[in-house]
């Protein structure tokens, strides 16, 4: 092994010719910043500058085509705080949230374990998985908006021809059948990711642990309990971060199925940002909104990573 | 403790045979070692013998019960895996006291044999730790320990050395024979390293293409070879074979080889006068004489306590070793005579003993 030199060796020894220039081109920390900086300058440009403006126009009553906008504090949260439609979408959003990440979860966990077993045409069978996954969310938010429809739904007809209802169900019209059935749509889209990765990360763990468990006396259920499971809770933070994170994000589905309604029963905090920043023009108060959802996803995130953190025997280190 | 008894075991994958009817014996508190060359099917009889593979046919009983049709974890056995398989989520002590917490033990229960395994394996140190924080060995130890605390009626080992330095392995070796005279817990342990059977085993049973080859004491199956397989896997290094014609007219019966060289060999049936045969002859059986068969010294492989000698026989190349200091140098024209009563003679076609 050689050694690695903390600069690289400068031929500029020669009295005063050392600039300053030579050292910033030169120096290993210095070469490190100019390799980060295209990467970093991306990021600045389009995630921190956003960000950043998004929150200071939280701050002011700009609104579209006024540029600017005068510096009013708290004033649009002052609002908010009165406004109901805001607190209903709060809830809307912690609702879809919740139920959908959960059931994504479960039924994303239970198809995983269901490929990971031998079966016929298995590549073929995971590579279906994916499919709701491939699909641009508009095209499946369109499908589903047929599936929902008031008159022609695939899915009234069915039961009306079952005998099981005599008349339509208003899917999207009706607070609660819309609720649900924007949940349904989010889950079906969302279970591929959570299926597929949790899949991985059950391909990850050694089968010899699974017949050593299995000779020490553990039932299947036991398997999964002690084995599986633990071993799987690494993999299991970060996907349902991710899973939570663009749930309660979500937009475009909602957006293409019920724009927010019926009497904004399905506004999630991302549409109603929209709606009063974007559609009425008022960017101050969407973006106080779209604000007020940070300590969420802090929130989200704070939890994963305490979560992760306790789990000692991930780290190879050696404390002796 | 108990027997284990495997009769006319076969083992099909789709439709392709890979053991074709396997019976061993194994008597209880024995040690036997299943050895052969990969894809010779011990790990598959190992893990029929756990329970982890169906059994096509044929029958395998631990003590007085068939086990064919019983569970893994009904068959009272433990196993050390290849690459130990510690639960990398459970500290050692929790690894060795699954088994016993899963069968619902009391924890005051599962300290005392936690413990006691530990003590024997000399774990106490390491019981709070996660396998990441172990070494190679210490790993090795805690799988051990697992299958100690369950006090099974049989032990099974998988290959578990094969994951070690070769310093380690002679060391964990030592360690596991010591274990097994202590405990006399019936085990099979399986590996392709013919050191390994014969320095642990009680009995070897040699494997090639999933059928026995044969089974016996590691010094009858060094002594005796039943076929010419047998005697070229086991021993290092491997015994010599040469090809020759057998010569029996009176006397003292010999083998001559294509070249014109007289090996000498201790007796052959008469009726096996002119039968093509392979010799063989262990390096150790070979030494310097004025008369013997004529080679060129190609290298000389000096360890200390011995001399390995690679010479060249006609085209052929022979091994022989010499525990005394001869001063040899690659280039030199010797006579090497085989020992005539440590000769084995195969059959050329079959590679049968004659």
């Amino acid at each position: 092994m050689t050694t690695i030199p903390t600069s690289l060796p400068t031929p500029t020894r020669h009295f005063g010719k050392s600039s300053a220039w030579d050292r910033l081109r030169t120096n290993r920390n210095w070469l490190a910043i100019w390799f980060m900086l295209p990467a970093a300058a991306f990021l600045i440009l389009f995630l921190a500058y956003p960000l950043f403006l998004g929150v200071w126009m939280s701050f002011t009553d700009d609104r579209i085509g006024r540029g600017g906008g005068n510096f009013v504090g708290l004033e649009n949260y002052e609002w908010l705080k009165d406004d109901s439609i805001f607190w209903l979408s709060v809830f809307n959003t912690l609702l879809y949230t919740i139920v959908a990440s959960a059931i994504k979860f479960a039924v994303g966990l239970y198809l995983a374990l269901l490929l990971n077993r031998h079966m016929p045409f298995k590549a073929l069978i995971r590579a279906a998985v994916l499919i709701p996954f491939i699909v641009p969310t508009v095209l499946s938010a369109i499908a589903f908006w047929w599936i929902y429809d008031s008159q022609f739904s695939i899915i009234s007809w069915s039961l009306i021809k079952m005998g099981l209802i005599d008349h339509n169900i208003n899917f999207l019209g009706d607070s609660s059948w819309a609720r649900g059935s924007v949940i349904f749509a989010n889950i079906w889209r969302g279970v591929p990711f959570v299926a597929i990765t949790l899949l991985a990360g059950l391909q990850t763990v050694s089968p010899s642990l699974y017949e050593a468990a299995t000779l020490d006396g553990a039932t299947s259920w036991q398997r999964f309990r002690f084995i599986t499971y633990p071993l799987l809770t690494p993999i299991i933070a970060v996907v349902m971060t991710f899973s939570v994170l663009f749930t309660f994000t979500d937009f475009q589905l909602i957006w293409a199925l019920t724009r927010g309604g019926p009497v904004n029963a399905t506004h999630l905090m991302a549409t109603l940002s929209y709606q009063r920043g974007i559609l009425s023009g008022r960017l101050g108060e969407g973006a106080a909104i779209a604000t007020a959802m940070i300590p969420f996803l802090m929130a989200a995130i704070a939890i994963s990573w305490f979560g992760m953190q306790r789990r000692k025997w991930q780290q190879g280190t050696d404390n002796d | 403790m108990a027997s284990v008894q495997i009769h006319d075991v076969r083992k099909s994958f789709g439709g392709f045979e890979v053991l074709h009817g396997v019976s061993v014996p194994i008597e209880d508190g024995a040690f036997v070692v299943l050895v052969g060359p990969s894809g010779c099917g011990k790990s598959t009889l190992l893990r029929m013998l756990a329970g982890l593979e169906k059994i096509t046919s044929g029958t395998i009983s631990i003590g007085d019960r068939v086990v064919n049709d019983v569970q893994p974890k009904e068959r009272d056995i433990a196993m050390v895996f290849q690459n130990y398989a510690l639960y990398p989520h459970m500290t050692v002590a929790q690894n060795m006291g699954f088994s016993l917490k899963l069968r619902g033990a009391e924890k005051s229960e599962i300290d005392t044999k936690v413990n006691r395994a530990a003590d024997i394996l000399d774990l106490r140190r390491l019981l709070d730790r996660f396998p990441r924080q172990l070494s190679g060995g210490q790993r090795q130890r805690v799988a051990m320990g697992r299958a100690i605390v369950r006090d099974p009626q049989v032990f099974l080992f998988d290959e578990p050395l094969s994951n070690l330095d070769a310093k380690l392995r002679v060391a964990m070796r030592a360690e596991i024979k010591e274990l097994h005279q202590r405990l006399k817990t019936t085990t099979v342990y399986v590996t392709h390293d013919q050191i390994e059977a014969m320095t642990m085993a009680d009995k070897i049973v040699v494997m090639q293409d999933g059928i026995v080859e044969q089974m016996g004491s590691p010094l009858e199956l060094y002594d005796h070879p039943d076929n010419k397989f047998v005697a070229g896997f086991i021993g290092s290094p491997a015994m010599n074979f040469l090809e020759g014609t057998l010569k029996v007219n009176g006397g003292q019966p010999w083998v001559e080889t294509a070249n014109g060289a007289r090996l000498p060999v201790a007796a052959a049936p008469a009726a096996s006068n002119g039968k093509a045969v392979t010799y063989g002859i262990r390096p150790e059986h070979l030494e310097f004489a004025d008369d013997g068969i004529e080679a060129e010294i190609v290298v000389v492989e000096p360890t200390g306590s011995e001399t390995q000698i690679v010479a060249r026989i006609g085209t052929q190349d022979i091994i022989a070793i010499f525990r005394d200091r001869r001063r040899v140098e690659p280039g030199d024209k010797v006579h090497l005579r085989p020992r005539a009563a440590s000769a084995h003679l195969f059959d050329k076609d079959t590679g049968k003993r004659i």
